[in-house]
């Protein structure tokens, strides 16, 4: 196990990048901590698979150095850097049993059939494939090679990091409910520094100490999953998490209030003098129906969705979110918005503003 | 709902079997028709039985004809399966010499039979012949119109350049389909080059490997055009292989029921032999390899 350290790191599919708009991966400097669990989150072509296979050697960055525990393995090819890595597309050994297949990265690099036989019994164990170590990996179940993906990749003790590259795309919904709780699990038992690629915000913030938010090849904010509930750093975390995500309105903002459509709106804290898009960030949470306080808004619908209900409105018109809990009443004469203060973001240019108190 | 009957549909299916009538059940019941008698000028039959069959089972010449048949076929099974997946492995994957080698190696699969065979005729002839010619003048004693064994390798060679490019071809669209995570996933594994063979690329060739070893083995086991070519089934009876033998017997010496009883019997061993491959090809994918 590891800390990994990406220094100055950027990466361009074009021989030549001229203009930031040709890096796939753009400028990052982090470091990931020994023992964490990270997920990367982020939509598609958002770099985050390039990120992921820059650390695992398959992709060499054209710029800056990636260091595993202060040790440059920039240009190390991937079997030098002792990681595992667990891909979209389950991939076995067909002709192998699950057992060859657990014991395959042991036996490449030498390690003696007791000891192999030792691990692939423990992992065969926690994947709960026991019984099933005799069979042929060819005609077992999309789910079935998962797992045997999975515990291929966590069979060597050593490793220094373990990649997972949206591994439960192919799997059933329930099951990936299991895999991901098996994923945790694993990790509080034998503390890898795990990076968990995926699009999918549950997945993410179920799994993950630390969310790794990647858009348009930047990371844009990096935090635990409260953080990025409660301060999402960019307009993109604050509507990529959350269903439905944060409403982002125009505003204008001077010290603690802000002016939205000749309305007011306070904030919890004071800004200075904004320039560029200024704009506020409410949770939908955070946000109530009312008679009487807060701005007026027009209903155009209330959806719900079990455990609460989503109401979709106007506000001077831009279209705003709001949820109300289960057991809330809405009367047709509740046609005012509320906040709650210290909830609301404000943002200048897309980019989180801190206020003072 | 009710099924409305309607028995016109049957006239869709006629002409389908007009056709197959025609180009096939017709002419092989023609062939059943004359092994089964004896066949004189003048459209004269006289029935004869099993008789040409038993005649046949018992006559060296067709024995023989299928000895030389199975070896040959075996031998460029042999050099063309292995050749063609190295070609394969070798070929560049993509780009522009990938397009290339591909229209390369689907050249000598464009060229129609007896071309082959001329080419590699003149190409062997000691007196005017690049290959006969240079191997001659460099001391070696080779003539394939003298020497059973010359003769051999000579079809031999000729078949693997005729023939390997489907082999390469089909190899490496097996190839082509293995996803890249495979590639990725070995080399996390330090897998060495042998056992991504081995382990990922092998498998996943099987299918299109077997399609190739069965076309190459039906096509191989009927060839005729080629080696009558070059050799006409010299020198002596050394590369008469089935189909030679067969045309021999029929339209050299018009012995229409020996014949006919001989096409069929050859007909039932391809059909035999192609059979136990499908089966077999079956149970290997059932089991996994």
């Amino acid at each position: 196990m590891a800390k990994i350290t990406l220094d100055n790191l950027a990466h361009s599919y074009k021989p030549n990048p001229a203009t930031e708009d040709d890096y796939a991966l753009k400028e990052l400097n982090h470091d990931w901590v020994d023992g964490e669990a990270y997920a990367l989150l982020g939509s598609s072509g958002c770099g985050k698979s390039t990120l992921l296979n820059i650390i695992s050697g398959l992709l060499t960055p054209s710029q800056g150095r990636i260091l595993f525990d202060g040790k440059d393995v920039t240009n190390a090819p991937t079997a030098e850097r002792n990681i595992a890595q667990v891909f979209q597309f389950p991939v076995v050994y067909d002709t192998m049993t699950v057992h060859d297949n657990l014991a395959f990265p042991l036996r490449n690099r030498g390690r003696d059939e007791a000891y192999v036989a030792e691990r692939v019994n423990e992992i065969a164990r926690m994947i709960g494939m026991e019984h099933m170590l005799k069979r042929k990996a060819r005609g077992l179940g999309a789910d079935e090679k998962q797992k045997i993906s999975l515990g291929r990749g966590m069979v060597r003790k050593d490793v220094n990091a373990l990649l997972f590259d949206e591994p439960l795309t192919v799997i059933d919904p329930h099951m990936k409910w299991e895999l991901r709780t098996q994923l945790k699990k694993l990790h509080h038992e034998f503390g890898h520094t795990m990076i968990y690629v995926t699009h999918d915000q549950t997945e993410a913030l179920t799994f993950a100490d630390k969310v790794v938010v990647m858009y348009d090849g930047r990371v844009v904010q990096i935090g635990t999953p409260e953080e990025l509930f409660e301060r999402p750093e960019h307009t993109f975390v604050g509507y990529f998490i959350g269903s439905p995500g944060m409403n982002v309105i125009p505003a204008r903002v001077e010290g603690s209030t802000a002016h939205v459509g000749g309305a007011e709106i306070a904030l919890g804290q004071g800004y200075g003098a904004l320039s560029g898009k200024v704009e506020i960030g409410i949770r939908p949470e955070f946000a109530r129906l009312s008679q009487s306080e807060g701005l007026p808004v027009k209903v155009r619908r209330v959806e719900d969705v079990g455990r609460h209900k989503i109401i979709r409105a106007d506000m001077f018109g831009q279209e705003i979110n709001i949820i109300a809990g289960e057991d809330e009443r809405i009367s047709p004469d509740m046609n005012r918005v509320a906040f709650d203060p210290a909830q609301v973001n404000v943002y200048a240019d897309d980019w989180r503003v801190k206020g003072a108190a | 709902m009710n099924k409305t009957v309607n028995q016109k549909a049957w006239f869709l299916v006629l002409p389908v079997l007009i056709l197959v009538a025609f180009s096939a059940v017709i002419p092989l019941m023609t062939v059943v028709n004359y092994s089964v008698q004896d066949t004189f000028g003048n459209n004269q039959f006289f029935w004869a039985g099993l008789e040409w069959f038993e005649e046949m089972l018992h006559d060296d010449r067709m024995w023989n004809a299928l000895k030389r048949q199975l070896l040959f076929s075996g031998i460029i099974l042999a050099i063309e399966i292995p050749l063609g997946i190295f070609v394969a492995l070798n070929m560049p994957k993509s780009g522009f010499w990938s397009s290339f080698c591909l229209v390369l190696m689907s050249l000598p699969l464009l060229i129609p039979w007896n071309v082959v065979g001329t080419i590699w005729q003149i190409f062997g002839r000691v007196d005017i012949g690049l290959l006969g010619y240079v191997l001659d003048k460099l001391g070696v004693d080779y003539n394939y119109t003298q020497d059973t064994l010359d003769a051999w390798i000579t079809i031999i060679v000729m078949d693997v350049w005729h023939w390997t490019s489907l082999v390469a071809l089909l190899a490496f669209a097996g190839l082509k389909s293995i996803p890249d995570a495979y590639y990725q996933a070995a080399k996390i594994d330090q897998a060495s080059r042998w056992k991504v063979f081995r382990y990922i690329e092998l498998p996943k060739m099987m299918g299109v490997l077997m399609i190739a070893i069965l076309l190459r083995f039906m096509d191989s086991f009927m060839i005729y055009t080629e080696p009558f070519v070059v050799t006409g089934g010299g020198p002596g009876n050394a590369t008469t292989l089935l189909s030679i033998d067969l045309v021999k017997m029929a339209l050299g010496q018009f012995d229409l029921g020996p014949a006919a009883a001989f096409s069929l019997m050859y007909f039932l061993v391809i059909l035999l032999i192609s059979w136990v491959f499908y089966t077999v090809m079956v149970n290997l994918d059932k089991k996994g390899m």
